[in-house]
């Protein structure tokens, strides 16, 4: 029973993590149909930011709450330059924006190891967060429960973003018809850029968070980055909902595989668990046309 | 070799486009499928070609076209348009109808270059009138050329059925009287089926028409007794019936 | 045969001459060991062409295929190594000094090959049934066959005792025979290495002839269309993938012995992406482009991490931005562009975001709006 519990635990905070990364990339990936690789360092610059806000601020009581909203802002603001400098072109070319921005990407990590060096960085963990409490007999540790609530008020954040601001509005309409939004004189291109700000901000965000889980280096990001786009493939296109089951989903089928099985066998297993299941559901990736197939 | 569709029905979470439709397309006539937007004709071309899911039954030569895929539809005879004409731009006109005579061939003939045009492609590309731009790539051909190459692919492919969804929209009035004459030519020995908005052109190319309405037949007939149908008058009210 | 059929054969021809009389004329054993290098990057890089320039897949998991090729081939030389009967070094070093018995087989030098040639076409063969048939295409495709290179990196490193893990499989001695350290063997396996790119570049040019190549070219540019001229897209795309799954193997086979070691560095989602640079400068669609733009890729690493440490990754991302953004067909499109035939492609030029929503969104989509908008 305990062991059950432990995994549980153990899959639903690694899908917390897989979902923080996700969210992002719904947004970017699913509703603008832009497959961003360097959100991997835009994580690893939320990570980095975390580091310096350490550095800077003396308490580390209070420097994860500061790391938290910068981390979003440096985020953001490297997404901003990024679809303002490069993407802006690509959008005819969803396909090829893969390549360009890990190519981008190479160029951020090369720049991490040359301001931060190559060897990875600690954070101090805040006080607050040392420990763990007892649930059903098991002890949970402080930070990864964190992680778990900070996922799951991003989701209600963006949720309530998209659902009850003015600029949620348009980012839907823009979606759901980009000509259409534009003749109502919605500008899609100030859209964008906000949709590419709130998704890489929340890149920003993850980073900072996977500072209380390791240690940061410039590779951070491109251990999850793939996993992170599995699950916005099984969750389908920019479903939040779809997100949120399958980064969970994932989690723990990793979770239950490892301890059974071994790590690595685990995500073999899971790879494959995800090409079995897009056979019997390959729904939001169906690509049915009619009246034109132009 | 007659299709015959019978209680097709076509439901999108709920909604239902098709209703119940029953058809009997014949060999050597034009039929014409007509009615106002939203009706089910392309839905109902979509369910046949294996685009939309349906439920009844839609047979020819002893297969039901519902429970096919749809590139083996196409190899059964049941070839189709679509509403924007669909080439392959960068190929040549020549490639483009050589692509479609792929079908008569072995798999293994895949692995040898074209050689030429292959004699069905070289009638075909003279009976669509395109032998002119045989070389040329699809994508610089006017809209009503795309047109005709399209039905120039089904022709290569020898379709005993063709459903052709809007072939002359967007096309100048010459470019109608030649696409009707050229469906003319075509029609005998074969099913062709027309999806069509200008009831001038009906008038003067329909052996048959089917009017369609919220996804139910309302009426059939030729051209003129679909013209004194009071169910179809109301149908079109405001529009030329 | 007009001049325009012609040219890509002169384009051969110079190639041929570069690499089989000048490159060994002039350059040391070093670099003609670099080169050979090179090559084996190049033979995937042509199936890369295939599949992603003319099929329009883009392949980002071509390291699998690499590696299968690599692995079987190093295991092979390590059993040979070890002698009838023997154990391979590393397995005393890490393990219980028993050989698996999935290793067994590879004993057999003609067994290896088979493996090389047949295993990357099963693997491929599946996995693109499994794909292209349940029409899963485009951005998903990718990250698939991506997440399938790193899902087979991270269980080479976690298998240590078997695969050598993380360091991988080094110290081979001899190759069918030859010995490894004797610099005229490596001059040959320099030429083997060449000859079977410039054969796979004639293969490729037949293909592109072929009805087989128009047929791909059609697929990449209307699938839908095609399915409904008779043919299943997913049977021209699937032989695509194959083949090239197969010559990524034969690069990866002849790498072993060339390069001297494989690790799941050679094999996971860097190295699989890295493959793509080659291809994206030269032309992916284009014929020589692939081959020619890895060979330059491969050069200009060397050249530059010799120079300058560390810089590598800002030219290769650059390289990765620039090639795309502003010159996607390579510089075959240069090469295309003086000679006034301009590439008017609409798989690089892209297609204008409102068609791409008309084109690519699901026949539901409509209907599912509703659904949609709450589920977000």
């Amino acid at each position: 029973m305990d062991a059950l519990l432990a995994q549980v635990f153990t899959g639903v905070s690694a899908g917390a993590v897989l979902l923080l990364i996700a969210l992002g990339l719904t947004l970017t990936f699913g509703q603008m149909g832009v497959i961003n690789m360097a959100h991997g360092e835009f994580i690893m610059a939320g990570a980095y930011t975390a580091y310096v806000v350490s550095l800077v601020v003396a308490s580390t009581e209070l420097s994860l709450l500061i790391a938290l909203p910068a981390g979003f802002v440096i985020g953001g603001l490297l997404g901003l330059a990024l679809e303002a400098s490069v993407l802006r072109w690509m959008y005819a070319r969803p396909l090829d924006t893969l390549l360009v921005t890990y190519g981008v990407g190479l160029v951020l990590q090369q720049v991490a190891r040359d301001v931060f060096g190559a060897p990875a960085k600690e954070v101090p963990a805040p006080g607050w967060l040392d420990g763990s409490i007892p649930i059903l007999g098991y002890d949970f540790p402080l930070t990864r429960l964190f992680i778990i609530v900070l996922a799951g008020l991003c989701v209600a954040a963006l949720l309530a973003v998209l659902r009850f601001t003015a600029l949620g509005r348009q980012i839907r309409a823009t979606v759901g018809n980009r000509d259409l939004a534009e003749t109502i004189g919605i500008s899609t291109r100030r859209t964008d850029r906000a949709t590419f700000f709130i998704g890489s901000g929340l890149a920003g965000v993850a980073g900072v968070a996977l500072t209380l889980l390791g240690s940061t280096g410039p590779n951070l990001g491109t251990s999850y980055i793939v996993q992170a786009f599995l699950v916005v493939v099984v969750g389908g296109i920019g479903h939040l909902k779809g997100t949120i089951v399958a980064a969970l989903g994932i989690g723990l089928l990793q979770a239950f595989f490892a301890h059974a099985l071994t790590g690595s066998v685990a995500q073999v297993i899971v790879f494959l668990a995800i090409v079995a299941f897009l056979q019997v559901r390959p729904q939001g990736i169906l690509s049915v046309r009619t009246r034109s197939l132009a | 070799m007659t299709l015959t569709v019978n209680d097709l029905r076509v439901e999108f979470d709920g909604f239902v486009a098709i209703d119940g439709v029953s058809l009997t397309l014949e060999p050597g006539r034009l039929h014409f499928l007509i009615g106002p937007n939203g009706a089910g004709k392309t839905t109902l071309v979509d369910a046949l070609t294996g685009l939309a899911k349906g439920s009844g039954e839609a047979r020819y030569r002893t297969r039901d076209l519902l429970a096919l895929a749809s590139h083996r539809i196409t190899r059964l005879g049941v070839g189709r348009t679509f509403q924007t004409a669909t080439v392959f731009e960068e190929l040549s006109v020549l490639q483009n109808l050589d692509i479609a005579a792929g079908v008569h061939r072995a798999r293994w003939r895949l692995m040898l270059p074209r050689r030429g045009a292959p004699e069905r492609v070289a009638e075909v590309m003279e009976t669509v009138g395109l032998t002119e731009l045989a070389d040329r790539p699809a994508g610089v051909l006017s809209h009503g050329q795309k047109q005709w190459l399209e039905i120039g692919m089904l022709l290569v492919q020898d379709s005993s059925v063709m459903l052709l969804d809007e072939p002359v929209a967007g096309m100048s009035a010459e470019e109608r009287e030649e696409t009707g004459e050229l469906l003319r030519r075509i029609s005998p020995g074969r099913t062709v089926v027309v999806i069509e908005h200008d009831m001038d052109f009906v008038r003067r190319f329909a052996d048959v028409v089917t009017v369609l309405h919220a996804g139910k037949v309302i009426a059939e007939g030729t051209a003129a007794e679909i013209r004194e149908d009071a169910q179809v008058q109301l149908v079109y009210l405001g529009e030329d019936a | 045969m007009s001049m325009k059929k012609l040219s890509p054969y002169v384009g051969w021809l110079l190639l041929a001459v570069a690499l089989l009389v000048l490159a060994p004329a002039v350059l040391s054993d070093f670099r003609l060991g670099l080169l050979a290098k090179y090559c084996c990057y190049a033979i995937a890089a042509v199936g890369i062409g295939l599949a992603w320039g003319r099929g329009g897949m883009l392949v980002l998991g071509q390291g699998l295929y690499f590696g299968i090729g690599a692995y079987a081939m190093a295991m092979h030389l390590k059993l040979a190594d070890a002698g009838p009967g023997g154990v391979p070094d590393f397995m005393a070093l890490y393990g219980d000094a028993t050989v698996p018995g999935w290793w067994e087989p590879l004993r057999s030098g003609a067994f290896a090959v088979v493996v090389i040639l047949v295993l990357p076409a099963l693997v491929a063969g599946l996995l693109g049934l499994a794909v292209f048939k349940r029409r899963i295409k485009g951005a998903y495709f990718a990250i698939l066959s991506q997440a399938l290179a790193a899902a087979f990196a991270i269980l080479l490193v976690g298998q240590v005792k078997t695969t050598g893990g993380a360091n991988g499989l080094n110290n081979f001695q001899g190759f069918f025979g030859y010995a490894l350290f004797d610099p005229a063997n490596k001059r040959m396996l320099y030429f083997i290495a060449a000859g079977i790119l410039l054969v796979s570049i004639l293969a490729m040019a037949w293909l592109y002839r072929s009805r087989f190549g128009e047929l791909l070219v059609a697929v990449r540019d209307g699938e839908e269309r095609v399915r409904f001229l008779g043919t299943d897209p997913a049977n021209v795309k699937l032989a695509a993938y194959v083949i090239a799954a197969v010559l990524a193997s034969i690069g990866g086979a002849l790498f072993v012995p060339i390069a001297g070691i494989v690790s799941p560095d050679d094999v996971g989602v860097v190295a699989s992406i890295g493959l793509l640079a080659g291809v994206a400068l030269g032309g992916r669609a284009s014929l020589l482009g692939p081959a020619v733009g890895a060979l330059l890729v491969g050069y200009a690493e060397t050249s530059l991490s010799e120079a300058f440490p560390g810089s590598w990754s800002y030219f290769q991302g650059a390289l990765f931005v620039l090639v795309i953004l502003l010159l996607p067909g390579g510089l075959a499109q240069l090469l295309n562009a003086r000679r006034g035939n301009s590439v008017s492609s609409r798989f690089l030029r892209g297609v204008p975001r409102g068609k791409q929503a008309q084109a690519e969104l699901p026949r539901s989509a409509s209907e599912a709006a509703p659904e949609e908008a709450a589920a977000r």
